[in-house]
């Protein structure tokens, strides 16, 4: 389902098969605990670690398991209320986070990319899809407000969402989506671990990290259920570190 | 305790109220300092247009961290407080404001030139650069409103808050944060800043409606402010 492996200070986390890896429970279940290992082996390291992300094949993922879901909407809702604590998971990670878009990423497997702090891609083939709108399914309100705090121009939300435009890589810059864009699926992959070990280089302290990350969109981590910290516990801390 | 007189001064250039913070430091902003450009800002009575520059080096490099270490710590917030206060100020304030970044403005000294309607930055000299992720120090939410408002893009905010991107004016006009970067020395920037005001300043406008319409595009930062200002210049110690 997934792997984690350490190089160096950089976590890699891979989505393994050659198959949509498609977010069912037990993707969902691994992906967490995957991540919950990558937080616990960075508290323990200290400041400076990064996650990458990334998929084999042809997908990074494809989205919730509808398949599993079929008509029963009762399925569908259990998969989209799972999917919610693996993206407050992403939101709230004490290291930066890096998704190595070596393919396609649609629905939930695009609001998990949206989900970490820069996006490469490659730009030879492969899009960024929400295709809810062309399905018929709404957007569950926490994909709504993650889209919004991280896709900030009007037209190109408008786009993305309601549009269900099929984005590549140089648009997808363009857009502000993706942030780095490269020729082939092995150079997306090991570009995005070297800047992934550029930014654990900067060994900023991973608590602070995460609270000046989730203060950028306080809407988007409480809608994926993050709670968050007050001015006072913010303040305490700076106290403590004089 | 300096004298107010030491840390800005103040003038009229036709119609414009210039503040500038002085010394060879790094004008970094503590109650004293705070206090002080809050006055001068109060004296802005009749003019029409603000400018707050910097002389040196610096515009500013941020809170007074040194000041904090000393000072008991029911009284850190009183920092917070005065801060918050200024940004009141220049939000009610009922004409437009410049920003002339002369220097380097970092953390609450970006946060200050961000509060204004407007913002030149020197071109050739100076970044501006929210330096606490490098630092390791959490945000408060006033600040990341701040930039959330006036720094709409994610990717942008995102570069300036989780990446610490020290950027130069040429950078920070490309990326929409700042209006202008302007070649030259200080009292270059600090003319474009002025002549930006003075134009500003000839539109006449009802200084009352400029401030109330400050207050709608921005009011989140504004309601985290509003109970701070509008008061005595002086800090009011809060617990």
């Amino acid at each position: 389902m997934c792997t984690l492996e350490q190089r160096g200070r950089v976590f890699v986390l891979t989505l393994t098969g050659d198959g949509e890896h498609r977010l069912g429970h037990a993707l969902i279940s691994s992906l967490r605990s995957a991540v919950a290992s990558a937080a616990e082996a960075a508290a323990k390291a200290g400041p400076g670690s990064a996650l990458v992300t990334v998929g084999e094949g042809r997908f990074f993922s494809n989205g919730l398991d509808i398949g599993w879901a079929g008509t029963s909407r009762a399925r569908l809702g259990e998969l989209v209320d799972a999917l919610r604590p693996l993206a407050a998971d992403l939101l709230a990670l004490p290291m930066p986070t890096v998704a190595a878009l070596t393919g396609h990423a649609s629905a939930g497997g695009f609001l998990l990319a949206l989900c970490h702090d820069y996006r490469i891609m490659r730009g030879d083939r492969g899009v960024l899809y929400m295709s809810e709108v062309d399905i018929g399914l709404p957007l569950p309100p926490y994909f709504g407000a993650v889209l919004r705090a991280k896709i900030t121009s009007a037209n190109a939300l408008r786009d993305v969402a309601l549009r269900g435009k099929k984005v590549k890589a140089a648009e997808g810059k363009e857009m502000g989506i993706v942030d780095a864009v490269y020729p082939s699926a092995a150079e997306t992959a090991a570009e995005a671990f070297k800047f992934a070990e550029q930014l654990a280089a900067r060994k900023w302290n991973g608590g602070v990290y995460a609270s000046i990350r989730m203060s950028m969109f306080p809407e988007a981590c409480r809608s994926v259920g993050i709670v968050e910290e007050s001015d006072e516990e913010k303040r305490k801390h700076f106290a403590s570190k004089l | 305790m300096e004298s107010k007189d030491s840390l800005c001064t103040v003038e009229r250039r036709g119609r414009v109220h210039l503040i500038t913070i002085t010394g060879a430091d790094d004008h970094r902003l503590n109650p004293t300092r705070l206090a002080a450009i809050r006055s001068a800002v109060a004296a802005s009575t009749g003019a029409g247009a603000l400018v707050i520059a910097g002389e040196g080096k610096y515009f500013s490099n941020g809170f007074d961290t040194e000041w904090v270490r000393t000072a008991p710590s029911h009284l850190h917030a009183t920092m917070d407080g005065t801060f918050r206060a200024l940004v009141a100020d220049l939000f009610s304030l009922p004409m437009p404001t410049v920003a002339a970044v002369t220097g380097h403005a970092a953390a609450a000294g970006c946060a200050l030139a961000l509060a204004h309607d407007a913002v030149v930055m020197r071109g050739s000299r100076g970044f501006l650069y929210m330096s606490e992720v490098d630092a390791g120090i959490k945000i408060v939410d006033f600040f990341a409103e701040l930039v959330r408002e006036k720094v709409p893009d994610a990717v942008a905010r995102r570069d300036q808050l989780l990446r610490g991107d020290k950027m130069t004016a040429a950078e920070a006009v490309r990326r929409g944060i700042v209006d202008a970067a302007v070649d030259g020395g200080v009292e270059d920037v600090v003319e474009a800043a002025v002549a930006e005001a003075e134009r500003l300043a000839a539109r006449g406008w009802d200084g009352e409606v400029v401030a109330e319409i400050r207050k709608a595009l921005w009011p989140k930062v504004w309601s985290k402010v509003k109970d701070h200002g509008a008061g005595p210049a002086a800090p009011r110690p809060r617990l």
